[in-house]
């Protein structure tokens, strides 16, 4: 899968927790999931429990805690899928 | 301090009627909300009527963010459409999620008798027992915990006051008018969104099926299956939704110029103490005649001043007790007996949201001034004959209504009773 699809999905997935969904519609690569799409933290489980059925991977607890930013979560999925 | 207690908004969401409007017009009209439940015939329940409030979905997508509604069951779906319904009825607007500002001198107590059982029984238990804990997620607890509605509403709405979840069974949504009452009275408070909500779930509706408690008699013909007051009552019809009444001090009402509905003139909670024939399923009828006398000590009124009771009347065997109980207490003969009638004739038993929901009953009648009908008891449960004269079976229009007495009695054999006066400027 290409990385530019990967990252649509991503932010598809995350703008469902985005409290600023204006923010989510122009999220690009270095976009901060919890400071600038106010997202909860604690919904940050969720987001990771649904990559790992969008993309049918499974995230360890450590790698799910690096996730910051939209990149993150698609370099992490791509290093999954590789 | 004590200080007087005014009702300055409310918000429902009911089996026959969601808004004020809707309700209010079922109510006059007499329109059951109760229907048939095709999953509980799958299911083999013995009662196959409920009382579920409609279009609820609809209504919370438009009004809560797609992130809430992830973690918001039918429970906190209809506490939160009540709560800020009753915010904006009082003339207060919804806060912005980032403006900073905290209603310090607002809060909430919002109870629910059984709480979120649909989600335990759709998600946490089957989830859990396959081995699936790191599946559920970050949205369970929040809708499982005892205080889930009232957390929720105190974020939509910023209150930074008491933010609490009574829950006493059947007594939880009057109780928790009695309670915000009371706070306020005592000046901790100026304003508290007080009352219920109670999910619809066959989790909760099934251990009351099995105690032979349900009415299990008129599933073909769900309208006339809630019938309080009748020789032919067969239990009671579970109902759900939410009832949200807010609570201000007369001084906050009146230095801001909100319109005031009516005046909580007083409340009393006690518990029978499970003697005297008293248990966790039977009331002690003492305890329940103390619980109206006091409600009506503390209000300050004689007993003749009452024009109509709203009762528990749930529509099982304790009927023809609540109503001696009620001639005793307020040593009524027959004769001089206020109108008599069950809002849970329309909207079936709500358990936690029951005493919300009629209470907000009880306040659209005293504005409107009229007596709703009790519906389905045309048969008058013979030991109830004497009192026949008291119960509307048709709405009746009465202008000069001016105080009503609620009660609600409870699993736990707690009571709780609260008298309202309609507010005259």
């Amino acid at each position: 899968m290409e990385k530019s699809g990967i990252q649509s999905k991503v932010i598809e997935i995350i703008g469902r927790y985005a409290k600023d969904k204006d923010a989510a519609a122009a999220a690009t690569e270095t976009t901060n999931i919890l400071d600038d799409l106010k997202v909860n933290s604690a919904r940050l489980v969720d987001v990771i429990l649904d990559l790992e059925d969008e993309f049918d991977i499974e995230v360890e607890d450590e790698d799910a805690d690096a996730v910051n930013t939209v990149g993150d979560a698609v370099a992490l999925i791509q290093s999954k899928l590789a | 301090m004590s200080r007087r207690v005014v009702i300055t908004g409310m918000g429902v969401v009911a089996p026959n009627g969601t808004g004020l409007d809707a309700y209010e017009q079922a109510l006059r009209g007499g329109v059951s909300g109760i229907r048939h439940i095709p999953l509980l015939d799958e299911l083999k329940f013995g009662c196959r009527v409920a009382g579920v409030p409609q279009g609820v979905d609809e209504i919370a997508g438009e009004m809560f963010a797609e992130e809430e509604l992830l973690a918001m069951n039918s429970s906190h779906r209809y506490g939160c459409i009540a709560a800020l319904d009753a915010w904006t009825d009082a003339g207060f607007d919804r806060p912005e999620p980032e403006d900073d500002a905290v209603f310090w001198e607002a809060g909430a107590v919002i109870g629910t008798g059984i709480g979120g059982l649909d989600t335990t029984g759709e998600k946490l238990v089957p989830m859990v027992d396959a081995g699936r804990v790191r599946r559920l997620g970050s949205t369970i607890v929040e809708q499982v915990m005892g205080s889930g509605v009232s957390a929720r509403v105190s974020g939509l709405l910023a209150l930074g006051n008491q933010v609490t979840s009574n829950s006493s069974a059947c007594s939880t949504g009057a109780e928790a008018v009695v309670e915000g009452y009371q706070r306020i009275q005592a000046g901790f408070a100026e304003r508290m969104l007080c009352g219920g909500t109670e999910g619809s779930s066959h989790y909760t509706w099934g251990g009351f099926d099995s105690m032979r408690v349900l009415c299990r008699k008129f599933n073909d013909e769900p309208e006339k299956a809630s019938r309080p007051l009748s020789a032919s009552a067969a239990g009671f019809v579970p109902g759900s939704g939410a009832g949200i009444l807010h609570l201000e001090s007369l001084e906050s009402a009146e230095s801001r110029g909100g319109r005031i509905y009516a005046e909580v003139l007083g409340g009393a909670l006690n518990c029978g103490g499970h003697r005297s024939g008293g248990s966790t399923t039977a009331p002690n009828p003492v305890g329940v005649q103390r619980c109206i006398r006091e409600a009506v000590g503390a209000a300050g009124i004689q007993p003749h001043e009452i024009d109509a009771i709203n009762g528990h009347l749930t529509a099982t065997g304790a009927d023809p007790r609540e109503v001696t109980s009620w001639a005793t207490a307020l040593d009524l003969t027959p004769d001089a007996f206020p109108w008599i009638n069950s809002t849970k004739s329309m909207i079936g038993h709500g358990l936690g949201a029951a005493g919300a929901l009629e209470s907000v009953a009880c306040i659209l009648m005293l504005q409107g001034g009229f007596v709703h009908a009790s519906i389905n008891c045309e048969d008058v449960h013979p030991e109830i004959e004497p009192f026949a004269g008291s119960i509307p079976h048709e709405t009746r229009e009465l202008p000069e209504l001016d105080t009503i007495i609620k009660a609600g009695f409870g699993f736990g054999d707690v009571n709780v009773c609260v008298i309202f006066r309609r507010w005259q400027a």
